[in-house]
């Protein structure tokens, strides 16, 4: 069992990898320019069909794009959107949770408030709504998720400070007259983690499906970037006679999102096993 | 004691509500002039004068934003600059249809989810664990919207078993209703499981064995009881969740509900429509885990009475 | 007639760990046998063992495991859930958590009473009530009503004794029934249950670690050590000879008025009980004997100090006395 759960983890870490890498050297990887239209040849099958061509593998879309190049410059988006947004989430939710397991009382009640005021707001169609008002581009996706998915991060960081917090180390940088700021920082922060950790890798998935989300409903990444949910969204229109421009990015959007959450899974037994220990 | 949780449970949803309010008033002032949204890109200034005046944008803010307040808290949101017509009915007309939606989804992730669980918790750690805990990973990684489109294909065009998009009968709800389960189930799941797990490895279960009592009974009669209280309040939240998820789906099914509405009226720029459903997808996430705090306390003895 | 439960080399691993390990117990019918022994000796796993309600990832292998007559190596879950409960019943050591807390107490009686030997609910509820009231507590009708989070330990205890007791069982295993509690509580829940012992007849396996307690209420002792019964004697024979250097030496940690002087120590056994392996041979208490000699490390026989008094040592009876 240990195995499995270990293969899990190195399974997850492989997939994260390789996006990683194919998202840095997404120039270097690419056969066509992907922005590069060619109307004679749209809609050319992948290479296991019948009227595939060479040089197109995965074949091309509506506008004669070349899909692999497309895709492979997806991966960008996503992993720059997966891991901005969650650096921005993560940034405020560890603030405010932080703030209120170590101050309590008045200000927990108030980050506490927040969590709930933060929850009630129904979070895709806010995103929706604010990318409409302000204007789609790959900066406005990243802020809007970025101020709407710090929650479960304030959650988590919340409770581990408090944790942390009565722990006789703290007690004794207390004692030695340390100032609030370098406790926080130098104490706490560092003893919190790896949960939070944890919860870093489950926002980049959750980040990167909202953006596929976003832009399948066309007020994300704005064409004519290669988003991986626009790429979906601009191949419904042909999904019933050429379903393959809509399961290619799909399936692609599953493995990078299940890698991510195979990875935070593992990251998570680790840790807890490591405790124990 | 109950009654002092209650009103402090009360007094907070209700200042979300307000905080809520607010928020819808803002965001829908995020991006500039309105009147210039909603006159369209081919008006003149005399339009855009005209359409200010008309919709009360040329007072002032605090103004603006009591207006707000106080007609929202009497259910009154105003016209919708798209549809024309009172946006409290445009909504009312559309709610049932994402009630239904989000009920379909929630029985059918719980008829999925608690089993699973159960049986993922009762064989710990073996192959049905780990496969179930799969099956809970392929539901997180799955984009809802491209399920929604891998079904029409599948279930819609290849099988033809179901209409692939429209609101007109109750196999319009089927697809959209196995998508949005999917996307409850492995929270469901997971807290199923774990809480099973706890159940079973409690001293109260060893005294139901030492008692002789049938597996049947002590699964489901005495451990499955006590780990209900998280499910209940995670499957309000999904509940919750699945609502406001539904625009998305709504959209990918051309389903006539209030997630529609939204889209539809976000991509035309109806603000007062986009208000107001934020505002009600949030009190309805809100009354949801008010009832669920309500229903644990009617599953667990030990909150009634203190 | 045959005893009532008898128990012959019993052993129960947890993977690499031996908990039990060759343990050997009788009970006759209507006799109070107290098991006891220090922490982690393997108390609380044997009953267990016997019960059939270990840990999934325990394995339990005897010789010999039978209760009147019945061999209970043989029972499936199913089996062994048919006598639990209506034959044979069990106390634990935690009142506070061993309880359901999602039910009345009067529901979590009648259960037992619907699930071995049927009939209505009402019927049920009123053996409760009677016996709530058996195990003196007042206002019993009253009692059916509650949950446990509204009952003290001491209270809830009598209502698992009262539940333990719906379907009249033969044998009544009680793992330390009162340590959890206060100490005047635990004076009474003891005089509760030898009390009970006296009027229906039932056997009791009591396992405790307090001697004193032992001294007053058992009529046989079996004392444990390390996984194994190490001597096994009726309680007076025990208290005056006690033939293990084990025994004699936890007999030395409690004062005895009369028989300590005042002022003069307290007698301790240095260490911890050992985890021992599947492959361990000879006497577990070697390491921590004034005794011990190359031969404690051959498989030892059991062998006789009196009539119905046996131990587990290789020193003559007599010579083990001299520890304290």
């Amino acid at each position: 069992m240990r195995a499995l759960r270990n293969a899990g983890l190195v399974t997850g870490a492989l997939i994260v990898g390789a996006a990683v890498a194919i998202a840095l050297f997404a120039p270097l990887l690419v056969p066509h320019d992907p922005f590069a239209q060619d109307l004679s040849r749209r809609l050319i099958p992948p290479f296991w069909m019948e009227g595939a061509r060479a040089g197109h593998p995965l074949g091309t879309d509506q506008l004669g794009r070349d899909y692999l190049s497309r895709l492979i410059y997806g991966a960008r988006i996503s992993m720059l959107i997966g891991i901005a947004t969650t650096i921005a989430s993560g940034l405020i939710g560890i603030a405010l949770g932080v703030a209120g397991g170590f101050f309590g009382g008045r200000v927990d009640d108030a980050v506490l408030f927040a969590i709930t005021a933060r929850l009630s707001i129904p979070l895709i169609l806010v995103a929706l709504a604010i990318v409409s008002v302000v204007g789609s581009s790959l900066t406005v996706v990243v802020m809007t998720l970025g101020l709407l998915l710090w929650d479960r991060f304030a959650v988590v960081a919340r409770v581990a400070t408090m944790q942390v917090r009565n722990l006789d180390y703290v007690a004794a940088a207390w004692a030695a007259g340390c100032s609030k700021g370098r406790i926080v920082l130098r104490e706490i922060l560092p003893n919190i983690l790896s949960p939070l950790a944890v919860v870093a890798t489950l926002e980049v998935a959750l980040a990167i499906l909202l953006e596929a989300a976003l832009s399948f409903l066309g007020l994300g990444v704005p064409p004519p970037l290669p988003s991986w949910g626009l790429m979906i969204a601009e191949g419904k229109d042909y999904m019933f006679f050429s379903p393959w421009v809509i399961m290619i990015p799909g399936v692609a959007l599953f493995i990078v999102v299940f890698g991510i959450n195979l990875l935070g899974d593992g990251l998570r037994d680790l840790l807890r096993t490591g405790r124990v220990a | 004691m109950m009654l002092d949780f209650l009103a402090r449970r009360l007094l907070v949803a209700l200042l979300v509500c307000a905080t809520v309010l607010t928020f819808a008033f803002v965001l829908t002032r995020l991006g500039g002039d309105l009147a210039i949204s909603i006159a369209g890109p081919n008006a003149t200034a005399a339009d855009i004068a005209q359409v200010r005046v008309a919709y009360g944008l040329d007072r002032p803010m605090p103004v603006q934003f009591l207006e707000w307040v106080g007609r929202a808290a009497t259910g009154d949101f105003g016209q919708s600059f798209f549809f024309k017509e009172k946006v409290s009915k445009l909504i009312f007309d559309r709610l049932p249809i994402t009630f239904a939606l989000g009920l379909v989804g929630l029985s059918l992730a719980l008829s999925v989810a608690l089993p699973l669980g159960i049986v993922a918790a009762l064989r710990e750690n073996s192959w049905v664990d780990r496969a179930i805990s799969i099956v809970a990973l392929f539901g997180q990684a799955m984009p809802s919207f491209w399920l929604g489109l891998i079904l029409m294909i599948g279930l819609g065009l290849h099988l033809g078993w179901l209409p692939i998009s429209g609101t007109g009968s109750w196999e319009h709800f089927v697809m959209p209703g196995i998508v949005l389960a999917f996307s409850a189930i492995p929270a469901l799941l997971r807290l199923t499981r774990a809480g099973m797990i706890d159940a079973m490895a409690s001293d109260y279960i060893r005294t139901a064995r030492a008692k002789g009592l049938s597996r049947s009974s002590i699964v489901l009669k005495h451990a499955a009881r006590n780990a209900a209280m998280p499910v209940v309040s995670i499957a309000a939240v999904q509940l919750g969740f699945m609502l406001g998820g539904s625009i998305v789906i709504e959209t990918v099914f051309a389903l006539h509900g209030v997630g529609f509405l939204a889209w539809e009226s976000i991509s035309k720029n109806d603000f007062p429509t986009v208000q107001a459903v934020v505002l009600l997808l949030a009190c309805i996430y809100i009354l949801l885990t008010l009832g669920a705090d309500l229903l644990n306390a009617v599953l667990d003895p030990r909150l009634r009475a203190s | 007639m045959t005893r009532l439960l008898e128990v012959e080399d019993l052993e129960v691993g947890f993977g690499d760990v031996s908990a039990v390990r060759g343990a050997s117990l009788a009970i006759e019918r209507g006799e109070t046998h107290c098991l006891v022994g220090e922490s982690g000796c393997g108390k609380s796993v044997t009953a267990l063992a016997i019960m059939g309600l270990l840990a999934r990832n325990a394995t339990r292998r005897a010789a010999r495991l039978s209760f009147d007559g019945q061999d209970l190596r043989g029972l499936d879950e199913r089996g062994m859930s048919r006598l639990r409960g209506d034959r044979m019943a069990m106390i634990f050591q935690e009142p506070m958590t061993s309880l359901n807390p999602a039910y009345t107490v009067g529901s979590q009686m009648a259960e037992v009473m619907l699930r071995h030997r049927g009939g209505t609910r009402a019927a049920a509820m009123a053996r409760a009530e009677d016996l709530l009231g058996r195990v003196r507590i007042t206002s019993p009708g009253m009692r059916l009503g509650q949950y446990p989070h509204q009952l003290s330990g001491g209270l809830r205890q009598r209502v698992m004794i009262a539940m333990a007791l719906m379907c009249e069982p033969e044998l009544l295993i009680a793992d330390e029934p009162t340590t959890a509690l206060d100490v005047t509580v635990q004076a009474q829940i003891l005089r509760l249950l030898l009390d009970l012992q006296r009027d229906l007849g039932l056997a009791i396996l009591l396992i405790t670690h307090d001697l004193g307690v032992v001294a007053r209420v058992a009529h046989r002792v079996s004392v444990m050590y390390a996984g194994e019964v190490v001597e096994s004697a009726p309680v007076e024979a025990l208290f005056a000879h006690p033939t293990h250097p084990y025994t004699s030496g936890l007999l030395g940690c409690v004062p005895v008025p009369g028989k300590v002087a005042r002022g003069a120590p307290l007698g301790s056994i240095a260490g911890v009980v050992p985890r021992l392996g599947p492959e361990f041979r000879g006497c577990g208490f070697r390491d921590r004997c004034a005794h011990a000699a190359p031969a404690c490390a051959q498989t030892i026989a059991r062998r006789a100090a009196g009539p119905r008094h046996d131990y587990l040592c290789r020193l003559e009876p007599g010579l083990a006395g001299d520890a304290r």
